[in-house]
């Protein structure tokens, strides 16, 4: 039922000898979809959240409301591009810029789908195999923060400023967390090349296999993009638009396309570490022919849609986190158990290699009834000592903790009554604020 | 990256550079040249950082055509991405118009600056110009070349089975770094400053400044609303620090009835049961709103003598 995976370093042999027509070909094509992906995308946020608040979204514009995202980005690109006096001229102008193409070029590895002719050439859905191509998308990730942390820095104003130093300082705590979770991946692979990884897990995605790395990088995953609830660099609420504040016009559709170009580029790395790539899902794969050709592009393309489609969700659905918390969040829980996981997905490797599953279930029997002992040795957590009561100031009256709050008195409901008639509901709320009217 | 990669042609053999590596040298190499001197010659911190970024970034791609992907890409994520970033987020703090300042101090310094310079320049160029007639390029051994699909493997093998020692050594003095610098930064805070919501409440019920937290909700206990509203102290007299000083305050003896209830519960001294208090000064009953009223529909006029008799020191500004 399953077919041989092939060689490790098939892909790259594959590819290695693609003419110079086709990898321009495969490099204006993987840019154009992107570009049509982040058009989308807009789009499929913009009407997810919609229905997830009960309004319809735009759906004026084209079928279904499709178009409204180009209109928007025709729009942006005509509208004045201002720039601060205060800004640093030339680093105002590459932040965006360095911002948006590491993105794409983080595409160049992704592993679309399998061996496949093009004009009678064999070669591989994938612009390219390095032996290293995980990294390729960490180190692509950490050069965009420069885009991030420069622009907020080179507007020359307090907020961008903030929401850059928030920036550098989060991406960094998750990116930790991301390639943590990434080495479990590669240990059980054996290579850090993404077309390998996918060969890999022929016989069982690592979701399964690694369901701690899968939720970790998920979460980092979130982090990593400024994506809600993580989205302290532009948080409209405390930092107006953060380090995007002073950016208007193209400049700001660059960082806009980044955005979610990153979005996507993560979905898809996720898809390709976890979710086996762009192999057909359990029921499907036992169908023969469905992983070969052109057909696990769609595949790949629909468990990438349904990581944006979480990505959307959680917007829609969770508040901000504050930012002690987060970074709580990344550095006290996300990196140790991280460190913990690896260091069992480590030891298990190697006892694999080394004992037989008997020997391994007597040594983890044994390990478990020392570590429960252990546990029991444990002292119980002391008991929270007796608090007693605050006492209550002695200079401003400040109310008691177990204050009843008294009703409304009579007299003053009767004042407004008649007015209050119509909505016999709402009468209390009527009374109050109109008695609070005579403090002014 | 690939084709640039497999143009590259592998090094095992001997020391001739393919075409594809020197084209890609006699560009990377002036890139990198260029951040360096950019790096030194730009006065703004932050450019400096920048052009260092540069060649950062240049070397690494230089690794990757001499066939080390792995430590290209390790320079990049680890060079610019983690440690440039941090002199980055250091250097943003110190503000953007922090420029180097240009005043000579010490008197010769640039011309002993440069003949030094240039002399160590010229040290480094004679050793390593030495080195490279002296000693024939090897190629790369079996296990690191282009057959072996990057260095990975080989370079696992190196690290933690042959040089597992000082591979730890090195970590554990790392750790100790970094364990130090936390021990420094933390050294004198208490453990009972990390204090949770509950302790900050209870802190601030008791602190100094207790009585000039925030103000109850609106109609839950406060007697009266109304800036013009001295607040009393436990002893029945105004609190200084609550009169307005552009704000007539109420006249005194429209207090007594509240000043009467708060020395009837407790001595000047004493406590003061916050249950006790009910606004209305006749002791009894929910109304919650009487002094309220008492207040609003008094006249606010002769005010200024009471407030002054009270405290002499606001008495100035309050008209």
């Amino acid at each position: 039922m399953t077919p041989v995976p092939p060689p490790i370093g098939y892909t790259q042999t594959l590819i290695a000898d693609d003419p110079f027509w086709l990898t321009l070909i495969k490099v204006v094509i993987v840019f154009g979809a992107l570009m049509v992906v982040t058009l989308f995308m807009i789009w499929f946020e913009r009407r997810v959240v919609g229905r997830m608040q009960q309004r319809p979204g735009p759906n004026w514009n084209g079928p279904f409301g499709l178009l409204q995202s180009l209109a928007d980005g025709l729009k942006l690109a005509f509208k004045e591009d201002i720039r601060p006096v205060l800004a640093d001229k030339a680093v105002f102008f590459i932040a965006p810029v360095l911002s948006v193409v590491p993105a794409f070029v983080a595409w160049s590895v992704i592993p679309l789908g399998p061996e496949v002719s093009i004009f009678g050439e064999r070669t591989a859905l994938q612009l390219t195999d390095l032996p290293v191509g995980v990294l390729v998308v960490l180190a692509c990730s950490s050069i965009g923060v420069y885009g991030i942390v420069l622009a907020g820095w080179a507007s020359g104003s307090p907020y961008p400023l903030l929401g850059s130093l928030r920036s550098a300082a989060q991406v960094i705590s998750y990116e930790l967390a991301l390639g943590l979770s990434i080495i479990a991946v590669v240990l059980y692979a054996g290579s850090l090349s993404t077309a390998d990884i996918v060969a890999a897990q022929q016989t069982g995605w690592y979701i399964w296999l690694l369901p701690v790395s899968f939720v970790i990088f998920a979460v980092s995953m979130v982090g990593e993009t400024n994506r809600a609830p993580f989205d302290l660099p532009e948080a409209e609420s405390e930092l107006v638009g953060g380090f995007h504040t002073e950016y208007s016009s193209l400049k700001f559709a660059l960082f806009f396309l980044a955005e979610y170009v990153n979005m996507v580029t993560l979905s898809a790395v996720a898809t390709t570490l976890f979710l086996g790539g762009w192999m057909a899902p359990w029921p499907l794969s036992l169908i023969p022919g469905v992983n070969e050709g052109w057909l696990p592009l769609v595949w790949f393309l629909g468990k990438t849609l349904a990581f944006l489609f979480v990505y959307v969700w959680l917007r829609g659905t969770l508040p901000r986190l504050r930012y002690d918390q987060f970074m709580r969040l990344g550095w006290k829980l996300l990196i140790p158990i991280s460190l913990l996981w690896l260091m069992l997905v480590a030891t298990l490797r190697v006892l694999r290699a080394e004992l037989t599953t008997g020997q391994i279930l007597v040594v983890g029997g044994v390990a478990l009834v020392v570590l429960v002992g252990a546990a029991l040795l444990l002292p119980d957590q002391a008991p929270p000592e007796d608090d007693p009561e605050p006492p209550v100031v002695a200079d401003y009256p400040v109310p008691p903790l177990d204050l009843e709050v008294p009703t409304t008195p009579k007299r003053r409901r009767r004042a407004v009554a008649p007015a209050a008639r119509d909505e016999p509901g709402d009468a209390e709320t009527v009374a109050a604020g109109a008695g609070r009217e005579g403090d002014s | 990256m690939s084709a640039l990669l497999a143009s590259a042609a592998p090094l095992t053999g001997g020391g001739e550079m393919s075409t594809g590596e020197s084209v890609a040298f006699w560009i990377l190499g002036p890139v990198a040249l260029a951040g360096g001197l950019g790096m030194i010659f730009s006065r703004n911190a932050v450019h400096s950082a920048l052009w260092l970024v540069m060649t950062m970034l240049s070397l690494g791609v230089i690794y990757m055509v001499q066939q080390a992907p792995f430590l290209g890409f390790t320079q990049i994520i680890v060079y610019t991405g983690a440690i440039m970033m941090l002199f980055l987020f250091v250097l943003m703090m110190v503000g953007r118009d922090a420029s180097d300042s240009v005043v000579e101090v010490l008197r010769g310094q640039r011309l002993t600056a440069a003949v030094l310079g240039v002399g160590l320049g010229g040290l480094g160029v004679a050793a390593v110009a030495e080195t490279l007639a002296a000693v024939g390029p090897l190629g790369l051994g079996p296990g690191y070349g282009p057959e072996a699909r990057g260095n990975v493997q080989a370079l696992g093998t190196s690290i933690f089975r042959d040089y597992l020692l000082p591979f730890e050594l090195t970590s554990a003095l790392l750790i100790t770094a970094a364990v130090g610098a936390m021990v420094y930064t933390f050294a004198g805070r208490a453990r009972h400053q990390h204090a949770g919501q509950r302790e900050r409440v209870l802190e601030r019920l008791r602190g100094p400044l207790g009585g000039y937290g925030s103000r109850s909700g609106p109609g839950v206990f406060a007697t009266a609303d109304s800036v013009a509203t001295p607040a009393l102290l436990p002893d029945g007299s105004v609190a200084p620090a609550s009169l307005s000083k552009i704000i007539e305050a109420t006249r005194r003896e429209r207090l007594d009835a509240d000043i009467a209830d708060v020395r009837s519960t407790s001595g000047p001294a004493g406590e003061v049961d916050a249950r006790a208090l009910r606004g209305d000064g006749s002791g009894g009953g929910v109304d919650v709103g009487s002094t309220h009223d008492r207040l609003v529909e008094g006249e606010h006029e002769g005010t200024r003598e009471d407030t002054e008799s009270t405290e002499s020191t606001e008495s100035g500004a309050s008209r």
